[in-house]
């Protein structure tokens, strides 16, 4: 069994972070009722006796003493992460792992990324050696940071780069938050571009959130629980609507509630990885299913079911259904339109009670409304996990290599140019040592060639696939 | 004489268990149609091949279990030791952390040569178990990355290491519309391969087990355990006991020697199809009769129109292919035991011609996965070619 390690940066990345490993204590606490520490807990929390000083208190196998999760927090001002050490789960941080500073990198990529990237670079090697020293087989980090900041953005993207130096063979799986139209950060199409070309280069696979995506599924759930329909009650003890015991509600923004789906999604995602099933997939599976190249690792998520229904024996037609609802927008964590576009490759991970042929007769009945690109006709990929989430009685994650990221990038680009070409704000950029204007063209025309790639890819939608000539062999 | 087998990946240790388990029920059925003495001669030749005897009375099954990640040993293990009837070896298992994720390429040049002597070890204590060993069945998959990539690599060695033993790979035919994507790679890669170092193939394809399940045995929500028991009951009919030319209570001593006698007269045509008759969930079989005659007549008909199962039976191809000798009229029960004769006519007629998918060569899509492991272009061409060299040789038949 494999183990990972969470890296959240910046201010989004720790409060999703934290949400992540509420809802993981949580699953695990569910899931393992006797209390003895296994494989399956130990792929992101580590088993520790508090008593012993120093590095000394592992303990690998028997009754849990303590968890820790294998975490390293990273934030350049104090709020977020004191709020976190101050709160509920302080204890399942180990208080080496983090890394802060004061001042904040005042939503400016340049100093996230060169400023205290050179000064904590150090530090941060450290930590990350540390908690890959306490993993005996590291398979993957997930780094989780919003991409308009500054110093998820600037900070969590010079990671990249380390961890690709440091741990060539560990996967990173990077969950970037993309700035919405409405973002209230200025900046936030430069630090968004800046920080993509990072990604271009330095991740193996992109799951691309947006809030404006989180928040309409928020809305949803609310209108269906206050409407009060019958026969429609909502579970209590769901993952993805409780936010009880982390924080108390805002009611600005609902960021907890939308948290919750971020970290339902990195929950999903590993559920097969950690617990057995008819037919596992293992996070190496995903890249290896998922990327067929490796510039287009950029992957649309969906979740379902969002909210359960009182019955209890859900009969196939609901369970269709599901499938159903992965597919449409309303479930998806960005906004983006894939059923007009085109796959790559689409991977369904379910969990629960589902057993192959509710998935291949499903698999049959979507496949004609779907676009597939032509040399990949049956370019789906599927896991079975046993466990469900808890709460529910069986999920559907769908990720999907989809053209329809285009539009998003291409809309980012263009916020970009509107702010680039009369240069403004760009002087808060220039001022830090080692940011010249080529760091942003070159970003520019990196994602330009992102674009172009995907367009490619589209413009063979319609045309079938020529015959290639089998090989013509003497016998 | 016997086997040794070897479970490779998810697939092929979810498939040995279900085998091991379909061998030991049938074995110890207490429903049998024969004689004692009938029975416990079967039980004895069955318990030889499959089994060797431990301290406490229950029966060990001869098999190695390799997996590149631990899930799905250790749930086979408990799946096994549970039943309290058989169960497996306590250091027969190899088991390593992180998976191949789905990469024939990490699991043949990876994974193959890292761990290559310790599962050799383990199979040679297993052998040495053996009072002489007939050969040995590895059970593997070609869609993922253990199963396929290791599972070349693995033969290959056993061809170097024990020349003399006949190998026969069970492999299974991913479904058609993707359970991994890259599955067409990997599969290709498997089979070229294979091909050079197996002696016999013996193909299941998983669209063929769905249907078996859905029309014939009538489950609604088909399981990828109904599949395996499905497969693991053609396994069995297959493997069980034969009666020698002794008389009734004498049994074939080398079962892979025979099926590879009868069946792989000429080293380029390897591959194998098996075709279960009657195939039925056990309520229906309180209310189906059946004859030699009307069962041997559906299955030759099967094989001449390429049917996998019992239903939708194209009538009207027609063929020339002798029959076989049948034992008289006696009502066939769940229990294998008086197939035997049946499978031997199915297996004769290996022909089967299996289509390769080559659309996604030309782009060269995924390639970059396969060649940070040291699988070049080169490869995938020598594969093609070598399984384009097959499929022509067979179309000459």
């Amino acid at each position: 069994m494999t183990q990972s390690v969470v890296v959240q940066v910046g201010q989004c990345g720790n409060q999703i972070g934290c949400c992540f490993w509420d809802l993981a204590l949580r699953e695990h606490a569910a899931v393992n009722q006797k209390g003895i520490y296994d494989e399956a807990i130990s792929s992101f929390f580590r088993n520790v006796d508090t008593r012993v000083a120093g590095d000394g208190g592992s303990i690998p196998k028997g009754k849990i003493c303590s968890l820790k999760a294998r975490a390293v927090l990273i934030d350049m001002e104090e709020g977020v992460v004191n709020e976190i050490l101050q709160g509920p789960l302080r204890d399942v941080f180990d208080s080496k792992q983090l890394i802060t500073d004061i001042s904040g990198s005042g939503n400016n990529w340049a100093v996230g990324h060169k400023v205290f990237g050179s000064l904590y670079q150090e530090q941060i090697l450290e930590k990350l050696r540390k908690s890959a020293e306490h993993c005996d087989c590291l398979q993957c980090f997930f780094i989780i940071h919003s991409m308009g900041g500054g110093t998820g953005s600037g900070l969590g993207t010079f990671l990249l780069k380390v961890l690709e130096d440091e741990f060539p063979e560990v996967y990173r799986f990077v969950t970037s938050i993309y700035p919405s139209g409405e973002d209230d950060v200025i900046t936030s199409p430069y630090n968004s571009i800046l920080a993509m070309k990072e990604l271009n280069e330095h991740a193996d696979c992109v799951l691309p959130i947006d809030n404006q995506s989180l928040f309409d599924i928020i809305s949803k759930i609310d209108l269906v629980v206050n409407s009060g329909k019958l026969g429609t009650a909502v579970k209590p003890k769901s993952l993805v609507t409780s936010s009880v015991g982390a924080f108390k509600q805002r009611q600005e923004k609902p960021f907890d509630a939308m948290n919750n789906i971020v970290a339902n999604l990195l929950l999903n995602l590993t559920s097969s990885a950690r617990f057995e099933g008819s037919l596992n997939m293992d996070l190496n599976e995903i890249s290896m299913n998922l990327v067929p190249f490796p510039q287009l690792h950029y992957l649309v998520s969906s979740l379902t079911p969002l909210y359960t229904l009182a019955d209890v024996n859900i009969p196939s037609r609901r369970l269709d259904q599901m499938f159903s609802d992965a597919f449409s927008k309303d479930h998806q964590l960005i906004q983006a339109d894939p059923k007009h576009s085109l796959y790559l490759a689409c991977a369904l991970m379910v969990r629960g009670n589902v057993q192959i042929s509710d998935l291949r007769r499903n698999i049959e009945r979507l496949k004609p409304s779907l676009q597939f690109v032509s040399w990949n006709q049956e370019g789906w990929k599927t896991s079975l996990c046993s466990v469900p989430p808890v709460g529910h009685s069986h999920s559907l994650l769908a990720l999907a290599n989809n053209t329809c990221v285009k539009p998003t990038f291409m809309e980012l680009r263009e916020r970009f140019m509107r702010l680039y070409k009369k240069k403004a704000h760009l002087h808060h950029y220039l001022q830090i040592e080692g940011m010249e204007e080529s760091c942003f063209s070159e970003a520019v025309s990196s994602l330009s060639a992102l674009i172009q790639e995907y367009s490619q890819l589209d413009a063979t939608k319609s045309m079938p696939m020529e015959d290639l000539p089998r090989l013509r062999v003497a016998v | 004489m016997s086997i040794v087998t070897l479970q490779l990946g998810q697939s092929g240790n979810q498939i040995g268990f279900e085998v091991f388990d379909a061998l030991f029920s049938d074995s110890h059925c207490s429903q049998g149609l024969c004689s004692k003495r009938e029975n416990e001669a079967y039980q004895a030749s069955c318990k030889e091949r499959f089994f060797s005897e431990e301290e406490n009375g229950v029966p060990i099954a001869r098999a190695v279990l390799v997996d590149m990640e631990p899930k799905v040993i250790n749930q086979t293990l408990s799946k096994a030791s549970q039943s309290g009837r058989w169960k497996y070896g306590q250091r027969s298992c190899f088991c390593q952390k992180q998976g191949s994720g789905n990469n024939w390429a990490y699991g043949y040049s990876v994974h193959g040569p890292r761990h290559a002597e310790s599962i050799m070890n383990l199979i040679q204590k297993e052998v040495e178990k053996c009072d002489s060993l007939s050969g040995f069945f590895i059970v593997m998959s070609m869609a993922g990355g253990t199963g396929s990539g290791l599972g070349a690599f693995i033969t290959r060695n056993l061809q170097d290491q024990y020349s003399n033993s006949l190998k026969m790979n069970h492999i299974i035919w991913p479904y058609g519309t993707g359970e991994v994507i890259v599955q067409n790679y990997n599969s290709i890669l498997t089979l070229s391969h294979l091909y050079r170092s197996s002696d016999a193939l013996l193909v299941h394809e998983n669209d063929a087990l769905h249907k078996i399940c859905a029309k014939l045995m009538n489950i609604k929500q088909i399981s990828f355990r109904d599949i395996n028991q499905v497969l693991a009951h053609q396994l069995g009919s297959v493997f069980q006991p034969t009666y020698s030319e002794e008389g009734s209570s004498h049994y074939r001593r080398n079962p892979l020697g025979d099926l590879m006698e009868n069946l792989v007269s000429h080293p380029e045509f390897k591959l194998l199809g098996v075709r279960n008759i009657p195939q039925m969930s056990e309520h229906s079989l309180a209310y189906s009769t059946f004859t030699w005659a009307g069962l041997l007549k559906h299955l030759r008909q099967m094989l001449i129109s390429n049917a996998k199962m019992e239903e939708g039976i194209d009538w009207q191809v027609r063929p020339p292919l002798s029959g076989a000798p049948t034992p008289g009229k006696m009502p066939v029960n769940k229990n294998p035991h008086f197939n035997k004769s049946l499978a031997n006519l199915v297996i004769l007629r290996g022909k089967e011609v299996h289509s390769a998918d080559l659309g996604k060569q030309g782009l060269r899509a995924y390639i970059h996965q396969y060649t940070k492991f040291g699988i070049e272009e080169e490869d995938f061409l020598d594969s093609f070619t070598l399984l384009e060299q097959v499929v022509a040789s067979y179309r000459n038949l």
